[in-house]
């Protein structure tokens, strides 16, 4: 029972892991950089919403400022694009990576500017009440976001594989010049990708402040989510939400069975243990550079 | 005996047959041309001989080493150097230092010694840059010196690659498409000094090349490739006159 | 604007290019020298302040700028650095042998981490890098037995055969030890710059196929990279240990890391100056916020993250408008003088790149 339960709430926080880290493969799959922002971005998401939702600020009802978060952080993500990251256009991924560490900086503090920096909870729906199956008791909660985040994850993959603009976004990535030579509007693809990692990154925060508190640097998290990224090799949006759960599930059973101290090492040794012998994740994507 | 003696090389890439049991061998001063349709496995070729691909079977041997046994990185110290055909060059460099990472091979000095900047290495130093002087002399490239590769225009590149190389002072020169997004005039001082770095560097040079102008007028013997494996091989007369060849490049019947 | 007339190839070798050079160079360091005795006890601390960060900067410039290996993780060979050179005067050890033996430690570490880094490369190194900083913290706190903990440790007064080096009493004695620091620090990666060693860097940096192929040994190239890197950035560690007076696991954490690699980006990544830039914004941003608060009148409120939004904001800024930094900056300006009026918009264009994929289907 126990077992079950430790298992349960861990895939619930790895869906919220693995949520963020499909973030970062969108980003990745578009621009062949890392947004190191967006654990932030979630946690704005998060707070957007729970400005619209808590009684103490807007006290608007939860399913209408749900779908206004998420549009608010599209909004944001593609705005960013237009304003910065695109004219970062050509130069190197280490500099796409600096620039959105600084951007994740900025968010947090506009973040502490505009709702304190005391742990606050959205007053969700989603959090209210336990389901019991087959005998386990679970908080409701758990059980949505992994529910969720299933569901999204799959439809974000069909429309990856399927779609004209998932196709187009996919060539966009992998040769921006030879994109162009195609036909492909490349900035406004990369654009969108962007809007779309801040829908994600706000279902995300939705999700994570319902089952718990967020502050203004809730979006550390995001470096657990680099685990999960790394371990599904980044260019694969199933592999993200695998590596999550794997995270996710890593976490409580390391609390639970490793002495104290040791614990919470465990998804970092985790990192560096694929970094070292799946340098490019378990679901490897990149070959050497060819000349 | 040859000074680069490819023997029944074959490499793949998944299943693909990428080189086909090939055999060639290039004699000591001579300027010799691999051609032949685009994928035909030319630059694999020449990935081969730099140990960036590790062939299924077969032996590459160069002056007397089985190039096959050894790494890399220490392909330049037996003599190779090679250009690239979409221009590897430090882009954040200068085109002194550029060249002066040519001569990189003949460093003697280690670690402490350079942090130290003892008077060897300042006499390494002065001899390095020697050195590289002539080959800018040599290659016109005095205007360029202190500039930094990212603003030189593309015909510029060509030629501090085709220096750098030089620089290393090789036995075998490996050029990948020289002439390629040349000029006509940029290509006839190429011509000049492939000839130069022949006669009067004494240096073997190989080389893989569209331009058949070019490679008629200096090349010694030619081999043409299709899918890897060998079409052809003799003088650019005979290759150009080769049935098979013409096949190749302009379809079936066409002869 | 200065013409220089080459006769000997000692003048592209020689530390400064030309007499007025040096003569600058060496106005700087009378001015450094002379420092104590111009200002007073506290701007001398943000002064010693400055050149730690600046040496700590050094260390990393040669691994990103010079190397092109990103590190979100050179918080823990500060600490590092910081640790060993503590330990070491703990068992006795005496400081003139402490100080640089903690530097080679350092190094040592760094050089052995870098054995299953190398196959890393870019954002998955810069992703390790960070793994190890957040580690150093907890491993800090499970060696308890050596680093004290949570507790954390506290420096003695340095001792230099009988010639003591107070931190808080005696600021001035302490600035010279930092300053002697820095100067070597920035002698040695200058004479890696006009070495082999320093354009192997280079050219790791810009095309490792063709580095290869001219026969530079990348693996064993980013080890040593990585090995220096790591050894200036220890000996920073130990003296921020000192400067801040008490080391524990909080000392250096992640956000430390990042606000290094920041610093060399906003000084200007790939040159001396630019550590030096990075670390006066470093040290004096604080400074400049409250005076600026008290603009505003608003110098009593205190507001959290507020340093690192500005910080972050700042390099926003520098990467969209003036990518090369403070120094890029600097540098164009003073060609601008030099050249006037005949300078030309277009002078520093460098050509459009596209991003090129380097996964393989």
């Amino acid at each position: 029972m126990e077992f079950l339960q430790l298992f349960v709430s861990g895939l619930a926080n790895g869906s919220v892991y693995g949520l963020i880290a499909l973030g970062f493969v969108l980003i990745y799959k578009a621009t062949e950089s890392v947004n190191f922002a967006q654990g932030d971005f979630m946690m704005f998401g998060a707070f957007i919403a729970l400005w619209l939702t808590n009684t103490e600020y807007m006290g608007l009802p939860f399913w209408i400022a749900a779908p206004m978060a998420m549009a608010a952080m599209g909004l944001l993500g593609y705005l960013l694009d237009v304003t910065i990251i695109r004219r970062m256009f050509g130069q190197s991924q280490t500099a796409v990576v600096i620039l959105t560490i600084a951007l994740g900086f900025v968010i947090r503090f506009f973040a502490g500017v505009f709702w304190g920096h005391e742990p606050q909870t959205l007053q969700s729906p989603l959090a209210v009440g336990d389901v019991t199956i087959g005998g386990v008791v679970l908080g409701m909660a758990d059980v949505t976001i992994i529910v969720v985040t299933a569901l999204l994850t799959f439809s974000l993959f069909q429309f990856f594989k399927h779609t004209k603009l998932g196709l187009a976004m996919q060539a966009a990535s992998q040769n921006q010049m030879a994109a162009y030579y195609m036909g492909i509007p490349v900035k406004r693809v990369q654009g969108f990708i962007w809007a779309l990692s801040g829908v994600v990154a706000a279902v995300a925060g939705i999700l994570f402040a319902s089952k718990g508190a967020i502050d203004p640097n809730a979006g550390m998290l995001g470096i657990k989510a680099f685990a999960a990224a790394v371990i599904g090799g980044f260019g694969s949006l199933p592999g993200a939400l695998v590596g999550g759960l794997i995270i996710g599930v890593i976490e409580p059973f390391a609390a639970r069975y490793l002495p104290a101290g040791y614990s919470q090492m465990a998804p970092y040794v985790l990192l560096l243990l694929v970094l070292v012998f799946r340098p490019h994740g378990l679901f490897s994507q990149v070959r050497t550079k060819k000349v | 005996m040859s000074l680069l003696e490819i023997k029944n090389i074959t490499l793949k890439f998944g299943g693909v047959t990428a080189v086909d049991n090939l055999s060639f061998s290039v004699e000591e001063g001579e300027v010799y041309a691999i051609v032949g349709p685009n994928g035909a496995g030319k630059s694999t070729v020449f990935n081969l001989i730099s140990r960036f691909y590790d062939p299924v079977s077969g032996s590459i041997e160069f002056d007397g080493h089985n190039l096959l046994d050894h790494p890399p990185e220490r392909i330049a110290d037996f003599g190779i150097a090679r250009t690239f055909q979409n221009i590897e060059l430090f882009d954040n460099a200068s085109v002194l230092q550029n060249l002066l990472v040519g001569r990189h091979r003949h460093r003697n000095t280690n670690m402490i010694q350079e942090i130290l900047f003892t008077p060897k290495v300042r006499r390494e130093e002065i001899a390095h840059r020697e050195a590289v002087e002539e080959v800018i002399d040599f290659l016109d490239l005095q205007p360029y010196r202190d500039k930094l590769i990212a603003g030189l225009p593309y015909g510029i590149r060509k030629v501090v690659e085709l220096a750098r190389a030089l620089a290393s002072g090789p036995k075998l020169l490996l050029l990948d498409e020289p002439a390629s997004g040349l000029s006509v005039e940029e290509t006839q001082d190429l011509r000049w000094w492939i000839d130069d770095i022949r006669k009067q560097m004494g240096i073997t040079v190989l080389m893989v090349e569209h331009d058949m102008g070019l490679v008629s007028s200096v090349c010694d013997r030619v081999l043409a490739l299709a899918d890897g494996a060998k079409l052809a091989e003799g003088t650019p007369a005979e290759v150009q006159a080769n049935p098979a060849v013409i096949e190749a490049y302009l379809g079936v019947g066409a002869a | 604007m200065r013409i220089h007339f080459k006769t000997t190839y000692n003048h592209d070798i020689r530390l400064f290019a030309d007499r007025t050079t040096f003569l600058k160079y060496a106005a700087l360091l009378v001015f450094a020298v002379a420092l104590p005795f111009l200002i007073g006890d506290f701007y001398l601390g943000e002064a010693t302040n400055v050149l730690i960060w600046a040496i700590a900067g050094l260390g990393l410039m040669l691994l990103t700028g010079q190397t092109g290996q990103v590190s979100l993780g050179h918080a823990a060979f500060l600490a590092l650095g910081a640790y060993s050179n503590l330990i070491l005067l703990d068992k006795g050890v005496p400081f003139i042998i402490s100080f640089p033996l903690a530097g080679i430690i350092t190094g040592v570490v760094g050089t052995i981490i870098a054995i299953p880094a190398l196959r890393l490369h870019g954002i998955y190194l810069a992703i390790a890098t960070m793994a190890i900083s957040i580690l150093a913290d907890d491993i800090i706190v499970l060696t308890e037995r050596w680093t004290g903990g949570v507790v954390g440790m506290f420096p003695p007064t340095i001792d230099i055969f009988g010639f003591e080096i107070e931190r808080w009493t005696q600021p001035d004695r302490f600035y010279y030890l930092v300053l002697f620091t820095a100067v070597v620090c920035t002698l040695i990666y200058r004479n890696l710059l006009r070495s082999p060693l320093g354009r192997a860097f280079a050219a790791v940096r810009d095309s490792e196929v063709s580095a290869a192929a001219m026969g530079v040994h990348i693996a064993r190239t980013k080890m040593t990279a990585f090995g220096i890197s790591c050894a200036i950035t220890g000996l920073g560690g130990a003296l921020m240990g000192y400067y801040s007076g008490m080391v524990n696991n909080e000392t250096f954490t992640i956000v430390i890391s990042i606000q290094l690699l920041m610093m060399i980006v906003i000084g200007g990544l790939g040159s001396i100056h630019g550590a030096f830039f990075g670390a006066f914004v470093v040290a004096f941003l604080p400074q400049g916020l409250s005076i600026a608060k008290g603009w505003f009148g608003t110098s009593s409120v205190a507001i959290p993250g507020l340093e690192f939004g500005v910080f972050g904001m700042i390099l926003v800024l520098f990467i969209l408008f003036e990518p090369d930094g403070i120094y890029g900056r600097w540098v164009k300006t003073r060609i601008w003088f030099e050249l006037f009026p005949f300078a030309r918009k277009d002078m520093f264009k460098r050509q459009k790149s596209y991003l090129k994929t380097e996964r393989l289907r």
